[in-house]
């Protein structure tokens, strides 16, 4: 499954520049808010779902090299962030949704691995 | 320049800033002499049309500047030779069919400035005028193409060149011990710039060819040791890698307010971080027993209301000695 799949399936919006998603395979998923368990958990092009938005999930997105983060229930990362982000290719997404239904559905939709 | 009413200049402020790419940059960069066409096929505006016929032919191209007196007066395209041909208005000169609504650029002109009249006008090649406002060259879209693909190919290069260059760094310099040393200091409770050391030292890693299973250790170890001189140190601390071919050695150091019980500190879930921290998702008290996870070695020196150095150590083997290892063993292993 492709993240641009996951993005159009989940309806989620791109905050960070457009990348060519449909090369980009997911290698599993993740959902903590706590940064440390994210950074036992997570693995390799893995993505982190989220509620946290600080600048910092940037770079705890690109120490574990991850394909994306989700950040859910409406919380918007500031353009700090977002530009941080961008430096470092890390892709950021955001839903309405809460973090168990956006699990729910990346499961739903076959990533199953969770690392 | 020549500019039309209602021309968009895009602004540029800090945040955009951020995200502009590599070919926007050069767009900003580059001059257009840099890009331009300089050795142009120019023609008089007494030549008949026949004869920008033949030139357009021979010299594969769709569009010449009229000189007359050094001065340019005019450009004649493939459209201009159409309706002559159309006409049957061959031998009729030049000045009778040209534009001499001239939109120009200047050479010392970003090529950004090109692209913009390019967007705005119609027009398929600009030409290019020096300080004196003679004619020094022609630009088309194709010229920068072609000049911005230059410069980012030379930009590949560079990198390349520079990585080969750090990735044999220590078989260049020969000394009976050879180490790089990077430092950082960390402020206390600068949340935006944590991660910044630990980020760097894993690009660094990865450029000296380190094996990138390694270098994400690394940054982890480092990252969780960083954080906590953002959450706890008293005022921030040090950082210090040191490393050899064989060998990464870490150094954090602060001065207070120092751990209490480091065993206690050790254990998964102890957590002394605020409240105000832990919203922020912190303080989950994995950081030293993912430090440990990551690191071959580690050792923990700290008393209240003293400082806390923390030390990491993590071997480095090369490909070579990998497969030294797995001829040795000779078990079949996945890779």
């Amino acid at each position: 499954m492709t993240l641009q799949e996951i993005i159009k399936q989940l309806d989620l919006t791109l905050l960070t520049e457009k990348k060519d998603f449909d090369q980009v395979i997911p290698s599993s998923g993740y959902a903590s808010d706590l940064l440390s368990c994210v950074m036992a958990g997570a693995q390799k092009q893995g993505v982190w779902v989220t509620l946290q938005m600080h600048g910092n999930i940037v770079a705890v997105g690109a120490l574990l090299e991850l394909s994306a983060i989700i950040v859910t229930e409406g919380a918007t990362p500031d353009e700090e962030t977002i530009a941080k982000a961008n430096e470092e290719g890390i892709t950021l997404l955001t839903t309405n949704e809460p973090t168990y239904y956006v699990c729910g559905r990346l499961w739903e939709m076959g990533l199953r691995d969770i690392g | 320049m020549q500019r039309s009413n209602g021309c968009e200049e895009r602004t540029i402020n800090d945040n955009s800033a951020g995200r502009i790419t590599r070919v926007e940059e050069l767009a900003y960069e580059l001059q257009i002499s840099e890009v331009m066409t300089g050795d142009v096929e120019v023609v008089t505006p007494d030549l008949p049309m026949a004869r920008v016929l033949e030139l357009f032919r021979q010299a594969r191209i769709s569009g010449a500047p009229v000189v007359a007196d050094d001065n340019l007066v005019g450009i004649v395209s493939i459209e201009d030779l159409i309706r002559s041909l159309t006409q049957g208005d061959l031998e009729a000169p030049v000045r009778d069919y040209m534009t001499t609504e001239l939109i120009t650029t200047r050479a010392t002109d970003p090529v950004v400035e090109a692209l913009k009249l390019f967007d705005r006008t119609q027009v398929g090649r600009l030409p290019v005028l020096d300080q004196n406002g003679k004619l020094t060259g022609i630009i088309t879209k194709g010229d920068i193409n072609h000049g911005l693909l230059k410069e980012l190919q030379q930009d590949y290069q560079a990198e390349e060149i520079k990585r080969y260059r750090a990735s044999h760094l220590f078989e260049d310099i020969a000394s009976d011990r050879t180490s790089l040393i990077l430092r950082y200091t960390i402020e206390p409770r600068n949340f935006t710039q944590g991660g910044m050391a630990s980020s760097s030292i894993k690009r660094v890693l990865l450029r000296l060819g380190a094996n990138p299973q390694i270098a994400r250790r690394c940054g982890i170890a480092i990252y969780e040791a960083e954080m906590n001189l953002v959450i706890h140190a008293t005022n921030g601390g040090v950082i210090q890698a040191e490393i050899e071919p064989h060998l990464i050695s870490m150094e954090v150091i602060d001065d207070g307010p120092g751990i209490e019980d480091t065993e206690l500190a050790m254990k998964p879930g102890y957590s002394t971080a605020s409240e105000e921290v832990r919203e922020m998702g912190f303080g989950a008290g994995m950081g030293l027993a993912n430090i440990q996870r990551c690191v071959d070695e580690m050792s923990i020196k700290s008393a209240p209301n003293n400082g806390t150095r923390l030390e990491m150590k993590i071997f480095l083997q090369t490909d070579h000695q990998l497969e030294e290892e797995r001829l040795r063993n000779d078990t079949p292993r996945d890779y």
